[in-house]
């Protein structure tokens, strides 16, 4: 962790020189890329293709985003190409996402670490929830800890992630949060999907589901699930605010699926900074506000070295509690 | 009414320029597709896969397209069959039948026209049964938890074959080679790397589009180079079309029987069209009064099969889209596209993504009027298409698929591995080793393997899980049943499709398993240009 400590000294000492310098000194060019590191469709692709259409509307950059899927390992193959072969692209952005902190918190992406790439900024997210089908025993999510407790195996979940990725990590983090030891034994079903995972236990076969509350809001209104518990530091804004939040319920446990951008490693400060600046003003604008309404995004927003300070914390909680399970060593 | 409102938003989706116009373009190339001979529908729908990548598509406008393609393939079958006497596709063999012999007599336009309508009728009553079983089945299919699911990909697995498949042996061989390519990745239920030694690009797996497309596209290719079909086929001339009301009128009640008929044999695994325009077929003659006239040109004989073999078509997609299990090969092709656009079929899909589904089921209504509309008129089009060369038309398919693969992912590796399919479905062809099992084995060995972890962590490792519950052992009755009914009434079915097809073709022997009719296919189309 000294290493984190003293990189996040000298990023800060270079920021202040940045900040004090004018942001014009850094001319971006013309056209960027943005690196989807997955097959069109999913959620990486669609970060990339919104923001750079805000990119265009906002006139922040003269040219077009052109979108490029990469994909491959859950976004390795992207993280490699841009460590190896991009390293002073100062017109190239990455999307990702928790799912990207995951895998380098647990080190699936070989030889790679945090420290490989610069990171920019986030600009929304999707926060974290634990529901149950209707006729499910459990109402709070005290009642379900309190069972986990009695009996590790007694609540199973089905999440849409690989086991040890991120659905089954909120299990996990929850769990802790509320005081359970036996974490290694809780079970947790991996499917391919949120909507697979929801349907195993809208059918009754599966007693929990952890995911994201996007993947659950079409289900809130048929009345098929109970929420027991979002993942959030505060209520989400209207209609969702009468779901509970896990710490009202004192869970301290929040997890941000977050969306933004990670840079090349050895692009200038300035060229950095010019990443923070459009990220800031994108995030604020009209354009943008209407995407993340649409898309179900909530508000999560964090650039720069607040950013990256961010990152590297939920990288250390993600890789201890992975320990902890026996999921890395 | 629910059912109604949602069926009134997909056409709105579907009767948007830009998707009434990809619906058309299916259409037209789904009906080129199948009229060739040699090219099925599931070849047809995996050369045009990556035309859907490289244009970009949307995943609403990517599944207009392919389903319009698998449905002009099924239209598109016929002409081949009834022109040449050569089955476009496996399905439309029966359709050579009355077919051929009624264009001999100089009723060719009146052949074509006849079961373009068949056709029509087919698909278009086995939609209606989509829209009316397809949202019952996903309400019903949430009863189905890990332990059904197993149940219910072992019964994929059983019939796999097809009650008239001749070689069990080499089905399964290429179901091993598909499960086998299908454990390359990440193993969701404890997060390991299988087979992967440490490749980056080899992590999420072996993508099954780059599979199938090297599998079909690219080998099918490879024989055009084998076999140097640098022309096209003889022309054929048509004769004016003379269709009495009369003559459509006598038609109807055979191409409602062979409806229903082919609708239910869709629906079940293992069934497939093949089997649902034999028994329309069969059927037809039994009930008929008259039956003088059948093999030499009865437009009863040629509207029975043809709406049999549309309708199954339609009905194939309902467990494909509410329980994510294909009931033939065509469908699997489209499942793997479904989960290449990120989209989850099973029951939750009609929920999550009713837009999409409902558009797509719009989409095969509205298509199907452009195919009638297309195949009547306009079919002389298609004939002419029949005598292109394929030395035109296979660098086209190269090229497209290339670009397509190439605009997935934007790695040469894929292209490489596309390459390499190729190679091998060129080999396992030669070796009459069936393909589509090597897709269904890629598509739902991970699913199989994650319900049975699934089902035992929630028993406990309890194996007993497994037929616990009424649903799963009448499943497993049905696998059983699957597996052994090909060893006791599959040599009769065959004997029986041999011998109707003795009786009028020449090429009876060889076109009898689906590897078998398109080597077949390939040998008789250089006898023609030969000659």
């Amino acid at each position: 962790m000294k290493k984190y400590k003293l990189a996040r000294k000298i990023l800060a000492v270079a920021l202040v020189g940045v900040f004090s310098q004018s942001s014009i000194a850094f001319e971006q060019s013309r056209s960027i890329d943005c690196i989807a590191p997955a097959a069109p469709g999913g959620g990486w692709d669609f970060t990339c293709r919104s923001i750079g259409k805000v990119m265009s509307d906002l006139d922040i950059i003269s040219g077009t985003v052109q979108t490029n899927n990469m994909p491959g390992a859950g976004g390795g193959v992207a993280f490699a190409h841009v460590v190896g072969k991009r390293k002073k692209d100062s017109s190239l952005m990455v999307a990702s996402s928790t799912s990207t902190t995951t895998r380098l918190a647990q080190r699936q992406f070989p030889g790679m670490d945090p420290e490989g790439v610069r990171w920019a900024g986030a600009v929304g997210a999707d926060f974290g929830v634990i529901a149950v089908g209707n006729s499910s025993p459990y109402n709070t999510l005290n009642e379900l800890i309190d069972a986990i407790k009695k009996d590790p195996k007694q609540v199973k979940f089905a999440g849409g992630s690989a086991a040890g990725g991120w659905d089954h990590l909120k299990v996990l983090i929850a769990a802790k949060s509320g005081g359970v030891t036996d974490l290694k034994h809780i079970p947790y079903l991996a499917f391919a999907g949120g909507a697979e995972a929801l349907t195993q236990v809208v059918g009754g076969h599966i007693s929990a589901f952890t995911g994201d509350v996007s993947e659950i809001i079409g289900f809130l209104d048929s009345g098929d699930v109970r929420v027991l518990a979002v993942l959030s530091d505060e209520r989400l804004p209207a209609p969702l605010n009468d779901l509970p939040t896990a710490k009202e319920q004192n869970i301290e446990a929040v997890a941000p699926n977050w969306r933004g951008f990670y840079v090349p490693k050895n692009i200038s400060d300035e060229a950095y900074q010019w990443w923070v600046q459009s990220l800031d003003q994108i995030y604020v604008s009209e354009q943008w506000q209407a995407v993340m309404r649409q898309s179900g995004l909530m508000p999560f927003h964090k650039t720069g070295a607040e950013f990256k300070t961010f990152v590297d914390q939920q990288v250390q909680d993600i890789r201890a509690i992975s320990k902890d399970v026996g999921l890395i060593r | 009414m629910e059912t109604l409102n949602y069926l009134l938003q997909g056409f709105a989706v579907a009767l948007t320029f830009e998707n009434l116009m990809f619906a058309a373009l299916g259409a037209l190339l789904g009906t080129l597709v199948g009229a060739l001979p040699g090219l099925g529908p599931a070849n047809g729908v995996a050369i045009l896969i990556p035309l859907a990548f490289s244009l970009g598509l949307s995943a609403q406008a990517s599944l207009i397209l392919l389903t319009a393609v698998y449905a002009g393939a099924m239209y598109g079958g016929r002409i081949s069959s009834i022109l040449l006497n050569i089955p476009g596709d496996e399905p439309a063999m029966m359709t050579c039948l009355d077919g051929h012999p009624m264009a001999l007599k100089g009723k060719a336009a009146e052949s074509l026209a006849i079961s373009a309508m068949a056709s029509f009728i087919g698909s278009f009553i086995a939609t209606i049964g989509l829209v009316i079983l397809a949202p019952w089945l996903a309400r019903f299919a949430l009863k189905f938890g890990p332990a059904e699911y197993f149940a219910l990909f072992t019964l994929a697995f059983a019939t796999l074959g097809g009650i008239t498949g001749k070689n069990q042996f080499k089905t399964i061989i290429a179901a091993c080679i598909g499960l086998m390519i299908a454990t390359v990745g990440v193993d969701l239920s404890t997060g390991n790397q299988r087979y992967t030694y440490d490749i980056l690009e080899l992590y999420e797996g072996i993508d099954f589009i780059i599979a199938i497309v090297g599998l079909f596209a690219i080998s099918e290719l490879l024989f055009f180079i084998e076999k140097h079909q640098g022309n096209g086929l003889k022309k054929v001339t048509l004769n004016k079309l003379k269709l009495s009301l009369k003559d459509i009128v006598n038609i109807l009640p055979t191409s409602l029987r062979g409806s229903i008929l082919g609708f239910f044999a869709g629906v079940l695994p293992g069934a497939g069209a093949s089997l649902g325009s034999f028994i329309s077929y069969t059927l037809e003659k039994k009930v008929a009064r008259d039956k003088s006239q059948f093999g030499k040109g009865d437009p009863r004989g040629i509207a029975a099969p043809e709406a049999g073999n549309n309708a199954s078509a339609n009905g194939a997609l309902v467990p494909m889209l509410t329980l994510g299990v294909p009931g033939s090969g065509t469908t699997a092709v489209l499942l793997a596209m479904l989960v290449s656009l990120n989209i989850q079929p099973g029951p939750m899909l009609f929920t999550q993504n009713a837009d999409l589904v409902w558009g797509v089921i719009a989409a095969l209504f509205i298509g199907n009027l452009i195919l009638l509309l297309m195949n009547i008129p306009m079919v002389g089009v298609f004939v002419k298409l029949l005598s292109v060369p394929p030395k035109y038309l296979m660098p086209i398919v190269t090229l497209i698929a290339s670009v397509g693969i190439f605009a997935i992912s934007g790695s040469a590796l894929d292209l490489f591995f596309m390459i390499g399919f190729g190679i091998m479905g060129y080999v396992l062809r030669k070796l009459d080793i069936p393909l589509v099992p090597i897709i269904l084995g890629m598509l739902l060995g991970p699913e199989m393997e994650k319900s049975l972890r699934h089902a035992l962590t929630l028993s406990d490792g309890n194996w007993s899980v497994l037929w616990s519950s009424s649903l799963s052992v009448s499943i497993w009755a049905l696998a059983l049943l699957g597996l052994v009914l090909p060893y006791l009434i599959g040599p009769i079915l065959r004997r029986r499709m041999a011998n109707s097809s003795a009786d009028t073709t020449q090429v009876h022997t060889k076109a009898q398993t689906h590897a078998k009719t398109q080597s077949a296919n390939i040998n008789t189309e250089s006898e023609i240009t030969e000659s």
